[in-house]
């Protein structure tokens, strides 16, 4: 037998199909434009996000990253331009819709419950796959307990999955902010996202913590299929990590292309190590 | 030359109708047991847990794949990870097709490894993990009897292109289409066919000093020193224990494999190594054994938390631990107490005892051992008084472990016990312990030349270790024999003696002792972060790091107490009085597996510690106050880094000599 011989039944993280081939675009920005009274955040930026891939979002402080993810995940609405995600096109949408559609996403300042422990707060990730309405969570029998024994089997593989067994039940204030971090990817993976957004998942880590970090992203992105998106400053973790990277500086896009190609581009080595202006 | 034997019988239990093998062991079990739990592990939270004869089937089918996947008798098959119940199925599965299981130890670096499994010659390797993998993968083509590599957890593995992996599952559908097939008897032909004199397993040993070296050990050995154990403690298929020490260790494959099978008892795998606590609390094993290092650890935990506690807390726990020190350990030795004292040490164990032990998952423990290293005589004694029947055995890989234990009722701290059951001993002219029992081990693999020099013609095998035994016939360990030197005084110098004693404070982590062939003693410290940290955080001192908080002069003031108390402590021995500690230092850095100075197992590696740290022991000796250094440190990812430090090197004072001459005999 020469081959690779896997298991033939493992435990699955993903959304139904959605009949989208794996490289082909599942979401597409196209000219979006956003700006706050006077200030100009984003400026006619296209690109897009094929399925399977890992797409980095880089630029120096203020270039407009984290705005584009709110506009992604619908919490800004852009002015201008069109964003199609799984095939559908939107210009308006509310954050829990895009939640509901299978967007889930970390933030820049951890977001989490801080008195819930860590159980708890994975398990609101799921809250957008729930089915059963207030009244019979409230019973908590019969159908209910049997979807929340299935929605905390799930959430006991991310657990698994994240190496956090130890801390299940420690609140989540308690812990070092590394692990707040890896706890928040465990929410948001949780959602069993389609699109997944990382805004600076590594930020303010040690090196060890980063490396953890990036096996994570690394494995989600391969044992779940997941496509993630995401918004990192530590440019050796970008490089290594994703599969192409969009560099975004003062609102504009200044490149797009595989790590290699925008290492090499003039415009983003000017951006990041600065040029006179005089002449 | 005087020899020792236990006073215990084993005549009873040596019955030639039992099993003399492992598997034939899990046959019998899987119909005798067949629905008492034989393991469990605790997998997505719950504990999930496998009968005997639910281990028969899943053993079988896992045993048929391998063979199907072309592993023949006499094939060495590496298993390498952590605990993990699957890992331990490795060892039946393999042997019931004659194999050898060659268990490694899973945190050793990819170089240490590939140097077992070339010298093992390894045609199989069943890894854990993506990590294990990897470190497999990158001998690449070092290891050239390497066939197969299988792993037991496909996360992160999924996409690798080689095509000598396999998932432990497929080889496991494997097996069971072929018993679907073909039925399992030739499986039993070839279990029936081996015998006890066969080769069951070889365990590397950590090594202080060299390459490891690979133990051969026979069914015999182990079956026959597993049931004495098993016997001497009266262990049933009622018990059960925690495995959570590395596979590749002696004492693990006896306790959690040997043992488990001849006694039909129960293993618990923990959900990964951080949760053991937990875990243990939540199995509460009535068997446990564990190194000092981790009593040492619950006890700081311990102490630290109660000083954290409430006032009231802190009264009760002082006046009852108090109380437990006095009546502890003679209630457990069986001796007479007074009923007022008896009555107090019931509340005592209603308020304070019981909750503590419940605390530490120690609730149901019927047996505890202690070995490896020496344990302080409070931190024994402390466990003892709670009621806790902790004991202490010496044992040695090449005895399948069994070389002495305390019988109940006989336990002091500062010996190891009477010769276990079927074990001779015997003190060479120069201190030396040696013994000879049912475990001695077939030799060392590939290596003539060490089994000759470790095992005598006649069977005796040399410990390296020395000690003597006392007026109650009981062995006393000193030294390893080769460590005990002279200072220039001609006073006796075993450094280990010194060591331990210092290490016997909660805030003493590591020491180094130095002083054969020198004027005086003097040792590097390590401090003990948990212990000093939680110090420092209650009396507002500020540290950033292990090595600034090493150097506060505060800590040092502390350190120098404790020398100062052991110093006293050895001036009122005779043998000992000699080498009080003249200098000492605190180390900048913690003494670490990763940069080589320590074993795997946590045991101090003197020799390199003495090369790396040269410049400071000379400092030591110079009379210097302090002394500049830099080291090269290895930091978990493999990277290097430089430490660099100005230690400081405080001189003591020595106590008179404060024995009492004993009446020459």
């Amino acid at each position: 037998m020469n081959m690779h011989t896997k298991p033939s039944q493992e435990f699955v993280m993903t959304r139904p199909d959605d009949g989208i081939k794996v490289g082909d675009p599942l979401l597409v920005v196209d000219h979006i434009s956003l700006s706050f009274g006077g200030v100009k955040a984003i400026s006619d930026i296209s690109f897009d996000v094929r399925k399977g891939e890992i797409r980095a979002i880089i630029g120096p402080n203020g270039a407009g990253k984290t705005s584009m993810l709110n506009v992604i995940n619908g919490f800004y609405h852009p002015q201008e331009g069109t964003i199609t995600f799984r095939g559908e096109k939107r210009t308006k949408m509310k954050p829990h819709v895009a939640a509901h559609q299978g967007i889930a996403r970390t933030f820049q300042n951890i977001a989490l419950f801080k008195g819930m422990s860590v159980l708890d707060n994975i398990m609101t990730g799921r809250i957008t796959l729930q089915k059963r309405n207030l009244l019979w969570q409230a019973l908590w029998r019969g159908p209910a307990e049997a979807e929340e024994l299935e929605h905390r089997r799930s959430v006991e593989h991310i657990i698994d999955f994240l190496e956090i067994e130890a801390i299940r039940k420690t609140p989540v204030g308690r812990l070092p902010y590394g692990l707040q971090k890896r706890v928040e990817l465990g929410r948001a993976l949780a959602a069993e996202p389609a699109l997944l957004l990382l805004d600076e998942p590594m930020a303010g880590m040690n090196l060890e913590e980063k490396e953890d970090m990036s096996r994570f992203i690394l494995d989600v992105n391969q044992q779940f299929g997941t496509t993630i998106a995401l918004i990192e400053h530590d440019m050796g973790v970008v490089m290594d990590l994703s599969d192409r990277v969009v560099v975004l500086d003062y609102g504009r896009k200044i490149g797009d292309g595989t790590p290699d190609e925008v290492r090499n581009n003039q415009d983003v080595i000017d951006a990041y190590l600065g040029v006179s202006h005089d002449e | 030359m005087t020899t020792q034997t236990s006073g215990f019988n084993t005549q009873q239990l040596h019955n030639q109708n039992a099993p003399d093998t492992f598997p034939k062991y899990l046959l019998e079990n899987a119909t005798r047991f067949a629905d008492r739990p034989a393991m469990r592990h605790k997998d997505l939270g719950v504990w999930q847990s496998w009968t005997w004869s639910e281990l028969l089937v899943d053993i079988r089918a896992y045993s048929l794949g391998l063979a199907a996947l072309g592993l023949k008798e006499g094939d060495k098959v590496a298993i390498i990870g952590q605990n993990r119940p699957r890992l331990y199925w490795t060892f039946c599965a393999v042997q019931a097709l004659g194999g050898i299981p060659v268990p490694v130890y899973g945190d050793s670096v990819a170089e240490e490894m590939a140097y077992v499994l070339n010298h093992a010659e390894v045609k199989f390797a069943v890894c854990q993990d993506q990590e294990q993998v990897d470190k497999v993968l990158s001998m690449g083509k070092d290891v050239k009897s390497l066939k197969k590599i299988i792993y037991d957890e496909i996360r992160g593995l999924r996409d690798y292109e080689e095509t000598n992996l396999s998932s432990l599952d497929s080889v496991e559908e494997l097996g069971h289409a072929e018993y679907a097939k073909n039925g399992d008897k030739a499986w039993l032909a070839s279990i029936n066919k081996a015998k006890g004199a066969d080769l069951s397993v070889m365990l590397y040993t950590s090594g202080t000093t060299g390459r490891p070296k690979g133990v051969m050990l026979s069914y015999d050995n182990l079956v026959l020193s597993a049931r004495n154990a098993n016997a001497f403690d009266k262990l049933n298929e009622n018990e059960e224990t925690l495995a959570y020490l590395p596979l590749a260790w002696v004492g693990d494959h006896i306790f959690s494999y040997g043992q488990h099978y001849t006694a039909g008892y129960c293993v618990c795998c923990p959900e990964s190594p951080e949760t053991a606590d937990g875990d243990r609390r939540e199995i509460a094993p009535t068997y446990f054994f564990a190194p000092p290092r981790v009593f040492e650890t619950m006890l700081t935990h311990v102490i630290v938390q109660m000083q954290d506690a409430g006032k009231a807390k802190q009264k009760m726990f002082d006046y009852f631990m108090a109380h437990a020190r006095r009546i502890g350990e003679p209630i457990l030795n069986g001796e007479s107490v007074g009923v007022w004292d008896r009555f107090k040490y019931f509340m005592g164990e209603l308020f304070v005892y019981g909750p503590l032990k419940n605390r530490m998952g120690l609730s149901r423990m019927k047996v505890g051992y202690t070995a490896g290293e020496a344990i302080g005589p409070e931190i024994f004694s402390f466990y003892r008084s709670l009621g806790l029947n902790l004991k202490q055995l010496y044992g040695q890989t090449e005895a399948s472990v069994y070389v002495t234990a305390q019988p109940d009722g006989e336990i002091r701290a500062d010996t190891v016990g009477r010769p276990s059951p079927d074990v001779e001993i015997k003190i060479a002219d120069n201190g030396e312990v040696l013994y000879k029992s049912p475990g001695v081990f077939v030799g060392y693999y590939k290596n003539d030349a060490a089994t000759k020099e470790t095992k005598t013609k006649d069977g005796w095998v040399h410990t390296g270790d020395a000690g003597f035994f006392d007026k109650e016939g009981h062995l006393r360990i000193i030294d390893r024999a080769k460590d005990v030197g002279k200072l220039k005084s001609g006073d006796i110098f075993a450094p280990k003696y010194i060591e331990n004693k210092l290490k016997f404070f909660p805030n003493i982590k590591e020491v180094v002792a130095f002083g054969d062939g020198r004027d005086f003693c003097a040792v590097f410290i390590n401090i003990d972060l948990a212990s000093v940290g939680n110090w420092a955080e209650r009396n507002n001192i500020a540290y950033a790091s292990y090595q600034e908080l090493a150097q506060h002069p505060q800590v040092y003031k502390t350190i120098q107490e404790h020398v100062d108390q052991v110093n006293r402590d050895l001036a009122s021995e005779e043998m000992m009085a000699g080498s009080q500690v003249r200098r000492f230092l605190v180390l900048h850095k913690e003494l670490d597996a990763d940069d080589g100075e320590l074993t795997r197992t946590q045991k101090v590696r003197r020799s390199f510690i003495a090369e790396r740290y040269q410049p400071l022991i000379e400092a030591l000796y110079d009379g210097s106050s302090e002394k500049y250094v830099e080291t090269e440190v290895v930091f978990e990812d493999g990277r290097k880094g430089k430490i660099s430090a100005t230690v400081e090197i405080r001189d003591m004072s020595e106590h008179t000599p404060s024995f009492v001459k004993e009446a020459a005999e």
